[in-house]
């Protein structure tokens, strides 16, 4: 019985350290940026088929190429901020006009990207197999590749929690999350910060598709999923919060694994009970203000 | 000439226009071929779509993703007692079951405001298929279901009626004191309410007409599908095609979204048979740079030229 608890939430865990990472990139897009980035899987989607193609055709290791994946990502990101939101923020009347329509803007680059991927990649199911061998931890076997990928996840998102704890571009970051206006007085280059969140937001989700790339199947079209679980997880830990997109993405992923358990068919409707019940009692989330 | 006798002119003149579209639009089956009805029930789905979506959405701004889920109850309902009831019934069975789906959720939820309230109705719209695909699996023991096929002028008749009745009712809102009050809560709710505007009953109650025409349409829609399953009942598809396609034609006149409606369903239609990743690929840039630059869409963009062509019709006020 405690054995199969801990298979459990192991498993959760296990998960869980992808969702967090996921998370904390959209947190940051949203947060920060004020857009709530739909096409925040799309970037999952090119992580994951870079990682691929990198080591298929040329033979890079998974864990090299996300170095590589990531700074394209993030220029991606930086540049995309730095035209099409940046006009849309300078176009719109209030913050909440502008989150409307940066959303749907967001919308439309899901369609762009995921229909390039598909007339590029085609539309069928590619996979590679990458440290795919059993680990024994405490009497339980799992799969080297999801040791390593929650490794690397927990590993990224605490070097990018410190950065914005103890650097001076992270103070500049976390001032215009709370008060843009105010921050651009004090001196921040707010349009640069709002990109580098857009970009880092993007490097995230990089990260996160090359490591899911070593664990799962991947395809041009499942970008949409880990939208909608970053998007419940950044609404369980509490709109732009950092820490509590990190805690929410762990607790997202336990409780999947222990619906898994109970019924396989039912944990995507759990999360969305959980979600719609979460905006109804607590929109503010686990950690919000 | 004084002004009465001018804008009667012009009522006059618009009024057999209209008259004149419609007879078109109801004699189209006796004399073009079977395309054309086909082709004019797609436009119709989306012009009932996008008028429902607008008219509570486009002046409350609140952001409904939700017209997949009432579309899809509409579906679901024809799925499952079309064959059993007559048709009319069918269809006004659709259209309240998405009424008091409406009710429901927005009796829950209309007090999240700005983006969760965009969130949510998108979650509810997977919740839905979801729980719908779990449901077939474990307890009917199918995914999909067969709907009892209708033809195509019928459906397009029906399509051609719930768009006529939904453009009256969108008519008389829009003109009436609660078209008023729903603009007054998307300028500045709680103005809306210290000035004696039943603030919630008023969302709730739009909302809810607005679903009703969904539904509706969803009812007529599943015959020409002939097999559904929860997630072509439910695509999100059909909550963001709405938007787009009012915020492309321009929310500020009741004909905007018709010829968004219009325009991008022709699109769809001519290219998606054969190059469906493009068709998605040009649907996504049209978005992207309709918000960028179309504020008022291609209505607010016609607009502008004709002032700049025959200058103000009326002064600045």
């Amino acid at each position: 019985m405690i054995v199969t608890f801990l298979d459990i939430v192991i498993a959760g865990l296990l998960m869980g350290g992808i969702y967090a990472l996921i998370a904390v990139g959209l947190s940051l897009q949203y947060g920060v940026a004020r857009v709530l980035n739909i096409a925040h899987g799309e970037f999952i989607m090119l992580g994951a088929f870079g990682t691929w193609m990198l080591y298929k055709m040329v033979g890079i290791n998974p864990l090299i190429t996300l170095a590589m994946c990531g700074p394209v990502l993030f220029l991606i990101g930086f540049f995309l901020h730095k035209t099409l939101f940046r006009s849309l923020l300078a176009s719109s009347a209030s913050a909440d006009i502008f989150e409307g329509r940066s959303l749907l803007a967001s919308f439309g680059l899901l369609f762009i990207i995921q229909n390039i991927a598909i007339l590029t990649w085609g539309a069928d199911i590619k996979s590679y197999s990458y440290l795919n061998y059993g680990v024994n931890l405490a009497g339980a076997l799992f799969a080297a590749n999801r040791l390593v990928t929650l490794l690397f996840a927990v590993v990224i998102s605490a070097a990018f929690y410190l950065f914005l704890a103890f650097t001076r571009l992270g103070k500049a970051i976390r001032a215009a999350a709370q008060d843009p206006r105010t921050a651009g007085l004090m001196g921040v280059n707010i349009n640069k910060v709002l990109a580098l969140c857009f970009g880092f937001g993007a490097l995230m989700a990089g990260f996160a598709g090359g490591l899911l790339s070593m664990r799962y199947p991947i395809t041009a079209t499942m970008g949409m999923e880990y939208t909608i679980i970053a998007i419940i997880v950044v609404v369980l830990g509490g709109l732009g919060s950092i820490v509590g997109s990190f805690i929410g993405g762990f607790l997202l992923g336990i409780i999947g694994s222990i619906v898994t358990y109970i019924e396989p068919g039912l944990a995507l409707v759990a999360y969305y009970v959980i979600f719609i019940l979460l905006l109804l009692a607590r929109p503010t989330g686990i950690l919000g203000k | 000439m004084d002004i009465t006798t001018f804008t009667s002119k012009r009522s006059l003149v618009s009024g057999s226009v209209i008259l004149i579209i419609f007879i078109v639009l109801i004699t189209v089956p006796l004399y073009a071929p079977g395309y054309a009805a086909i082709l004019l029930s797609s436009i119709l789905m989306y012009v009932i779509l996008t008028i429902s979506w607008v008219m509570f959405s486009g002046p409350t701004g609140y952001m409904s993703l939700a017209p997949a889920a009432f579309f899809g109850v509409g579906i679901y309902a024809s799925a499952i007692i079309g064959g059993k009831l007559p048709f009319p019934i069918v269809v006004g069975i659709g259209g309240l079951a998405s009424f008091c789906l409406a009710l429901l959720v927005g009796a829950l939820t209309l007090r999240l405001r700005g983006i969760y309230f965009a969130i949510f109705t998108f979650g509810l719209v997977m919740l839905m298929a979801h729980s719908l695909l779990f449901w077939e699996l474990h307890v009917t023991g199918t995914r999909g279901r067969f709907v009892i096929v209708m033809g195509y002028n019928t459906i397009y008749y029906y399509l051609l009626g719930i768009s006529m009745l939904l453009l009256l009712t969108s008519y008389l809102i829009r003109r009436s004191k609660y078209g008023l009050a729903l603009q007054s809560i998307g300028q500045e709710e709680d103005a809306a309410a210290h000035t004696g505007v039943n603030v919630t009953m008023l969302k709730v109650t739009i909302f809810a007409i607005s679903a009703f025409f969904m539904g509706a349409a969803g009812a007529v829609m599943a015959t020409k599908w002939t097999y559904i399953d929860p997630f072509i009942a439910f695509n999100p598809f059909y909550s963001f095609m709405p938007v787009v396609m009012a915020i492309f034609g321009g929310m500020g006149q009741l004909y905007g979204p018709i010829i968004g409606a219009a325009i991008l369903t022709y699109l769809e239609e001519f290219l998606i048979t054969k190059f469906a990743e493009v068709y998605m690929l040009i649907f996504g840039t049209i978005l992207v740079i309709a918000i960028l630059y179309l504020h008022d869409g291609l209505v607010g963009l016609i607009q502008k030229w004709r002032r700049r062509i025959w200058g103000e019709r009326y002064a600045n006020t």
